[in-house]
């Protein structure tokens, strides 16, 4: 563990404020992910938890009006989204958008770059007959989410974003999500190998199936608190999201 | 002159004024007061120039004839060549197989009227050729089909009236190309198309359009479809022109006849386009389909769409998808069915809007620019899916949608 808490961030958020629709939804978040590490951010419906992943992958509806994103050493505050993508930031959404037309084999060209064979990687997720479907086009949740994990493992990025792996998705589905996952992170690999991660759960499943180093409580736009990602959760397992917000102090 | 030439002199005669049912009005005797030369025949249609074969190439036809069962090509008003190489399959001039056959008097404006407006009496009155392709009985053509109507003279009509048949059991797929030379900024194309898909038959017929920005364009079309037959409609316009009103039907007039109809449309500033498929579905377990791609880059598109059931148990359905590309796009979607029996089953469904921003983000945010993202979502928009043509034909149409995208994106 001391190795790892000398290892450089990866990602740095630096007091950021956000804004949708004109209104702040983020006030003042300031955390950071360190290299080879997969940090958790737990989180109730609504407390900001998808906006802090948009507005670090830079979708322009979510504005950063004050603060810094630092990523590998950079200030990528005002680079576009595609840029970002390119550095190394991944992400699977929640709710990915179906594309009609644009099959799920164009999206494993796009995020790879055509480096990737979709074929292999699609046997291993169990996803070869979406290969050829328009993506996500009446695909279940499991699907969903199998073809979004299908994606990055295409992208190789170095930071990679979870937004609610675990939703719409039975048990079996998760085991192996949660397989793809940790595939992803290179925790099956070497430890110099491992990449970095930020895993988004308002129930924390996931982390039944995946291990994490460190996590946070998202609340109301506000970070309240951080500690072993063990621990946090069963403090709101037993005491639920209320008791954090009395904790905040 | 046979006997039923008064009877469609008179008809036409009285319809010469008549204006269309649909799309803009066009002053007819604005063109064509200029004196079409006679243009010979050629042997080898490789001998054109390269700026028309490089036009003809863009509306599918290969000069070479490379991969075509048989190849026609008509210039202004003449017939500069017609070819073929599979015995049981004809290609020839209209004109020609009348004064061949007469039993063809039993097939001409049996499925398009000849007094339905002044675009179809201008087409019998002065008729300029026009292709006549029949397959014989049993007989299927190995390879594609093409038949090519080019305007190579400025501001003239050509008044074409095409005949298809493909007698029983027979299989024959056609790709129609319409292009004009470089040169060619205005002009009327009138076509009339008539095709017979007789029982058990199979008829594709792939039409791409390559005109100009100031070609008037006004195709009058119908299928009458037997018993088991098969009409497959592909229709691709994607390049300027001036103004296109075209409302082609199929009619299932034998049991378990299928039609289906497919446009892939892309309107550029200053350009009309009005297109619409109808089929009429009149005997039992008939079954039909319209779909259409729309994408305005500033043009206007009127993309209709009409499916009749008169009897039950049959079943068709239709969609049509527009995409508005900048503030001056115009779509106006206007599918209709129409039920006259209980048990027919039609339905449809149309949309109209821009590209969603989350469609876009989605491909940003795995890697590419918002340019390149929007060109992805447009291309999967007009990648429509092709059924029932050979396998070289379907890529050839990809081919030139690709070549198309190039003046949307």
């Amino acid at each position: 563990m001391t190795e790892k808490n000398n290892a450089l961030p990866i990602l740095e958020l630096d007091n950021l404020k956000v804004k949708v629709g004109g209104q702040e939804i983020l006030h003042g978040i300031d955390c950071e992910v360190k290299q080879g590490e997969t940090y958790v951010l737990f989180g109730p419906n609504g407390s900001g938890k998808t906006s802090l992943v948009m507005a670090i992958m830079g979708a322009p509806a979510w504005k950063v009006t004050s603060g810094k994103i630092w990523f590998k050493g950079k200030d990528i505050t005002k680079v576009p989204m595609s840029e970002r993508a390119r550095r190394g930031i991944g992400m699977l959404f929640q709710r990915p958008p179906t594309v009609r037309g644009v099959t799920t084999r164009k999206m494993v060209e796009i995020a790879s770059n055509r480096r990737a064979n979709p074929e292999a990687l699609a046997s291993r997720l169990q996803v070869t007959s979406l290969l050829d479907r328009d993506i996500n086009h009446g695909f279940s949740g499991g699907e969903i989410k199998r073809t979004e994990i299908l994606q990055l493992l295409a992208q190789q990025p170095a930071f990679i974003m979870f937004d609610e792996p675990e939703s719409g998705v039975d048990l079996e589905n998760i085991v192996l999500i949660g397989q793809a996952m940790n595939e992803l992170l290179g925790n099956e690999t070497d430890p110099q190998q491992k990449r970095s991660g930020l895993i988004i759960t308002h129930t924390g499943h996931i982390l039944k199936y995946v291990p994490a180093d460190r996590g946070y409580v998202l609340l109301d736009g506000k970070i309240i608190c951080s500690g072993s990602p063990m621990k946090v959760l069963k403090q709101i397992e037993e005491n639920g999201y209320e008791r954090c917000r009395k904790c905040e102090k | 002159m046979r006997k039923i030439e008064n009877e469609l002199d008179l008809r036409a005669q009285e319809a010469v004024n008549k204006p269309p049912a649909a799309g803009e009005d066009i002053d007819i005797d604005r063109y064509g007061r200029v004196v079409v030369p006679e243009r010979e025949y050629l042997d080898n249609p490789e001998v054109l120039s390269t700026g028309v074969k490089q036009e003809l190439l863009k509306a599918g036809i290969e000069p070479s004839g490379k991969d075509r069962v048989g190849t026609f090509i008509q210039i202004d008003h003449s017939v500069v060549h017609a070819s073929v190489g599979q015995p049981g399959i004809e290609v020839t001039s209209t004109v020609k197989a009348r004064e061949k056959y007469s039993w063809l008097d039993d097939y001409w404006w049996k499925a398009v009227e000849v007094d339905t407006d002044k675009f179809t009496a201008r087409a019998h009155l002065e008729q300029h050729h026009g292709y006549f392709l029949r397959t014989m009985p049993g007989v299927k053509g190995i390879y594609p089909l093409q038949a090519c109507l080019f305007m190579a003279q400025p501001d003239i009509t050509q008044n074409v009236h095409n005949v298809i048949i493909a007698e029983e059991n027979s299989e024959l797929h056609v790709i129609t190309g319409c292009a004009c030379a470089p040169e060619v900024e205005s002009g009327l194309h009138i076509g009339v198309s008539e095709f017979y898909v007789k029982k058990g038959a199979h008829l594709t017929f792939t039409m791409v359009h390559n005109w100009a920005p100031g070609m008037f364009v006004r195709p009058r079309t119908s299928a009458i479809v037997e018993e088991g037959g098969v009409f497959i409609s592909n229709y691709i316009c994607m390049q300027p022109v001036r103004s296109i009103q075209m409302y082609p039907a199929a009619e299932l007039v034998g049991r378990g006849a299928t039609a289906r109809f497919t446009s892939v449309l892309v309107s550029t500033p200053g350009s009309m386009i009005d297109v619409g498929s109808k089929i009429v579905l009149s005997a039992p377990e008939t079954k039909g389909e319209v779909i259409s791609r729309a994408v305005s880059t500033g043009g206007k598109i009127v993309v209709r769409g009409l499916l009749v059931g008169e009897v039950p148990g049959v079943r068709a359905h239709l969609e049509c998808r527009g995409l508005l590309l900048n503030k001056r796009a115009f779509i106006h979607a206007i599918p209709e069915l129409v039920g006259k029996a209980a048990g027919a089953d039609l339905s449809h469904e149309a949309a109209v809007g821009k590209i969603a921003q989350d469609e876009i983000e989605y491909l940003m945010a795995r890697g590419l620019s918002e340019e390149e993202a929007t060109a992805v979502i447009v291309r999967g928009f007009l990648n429509v899916e092709i059924q029932g043509l050979p396998e070289a034909l379907t890529n050839e149409m990809r081919r030139i949608i690709e070549l198309g995208e190039q003046s949307v994106l």
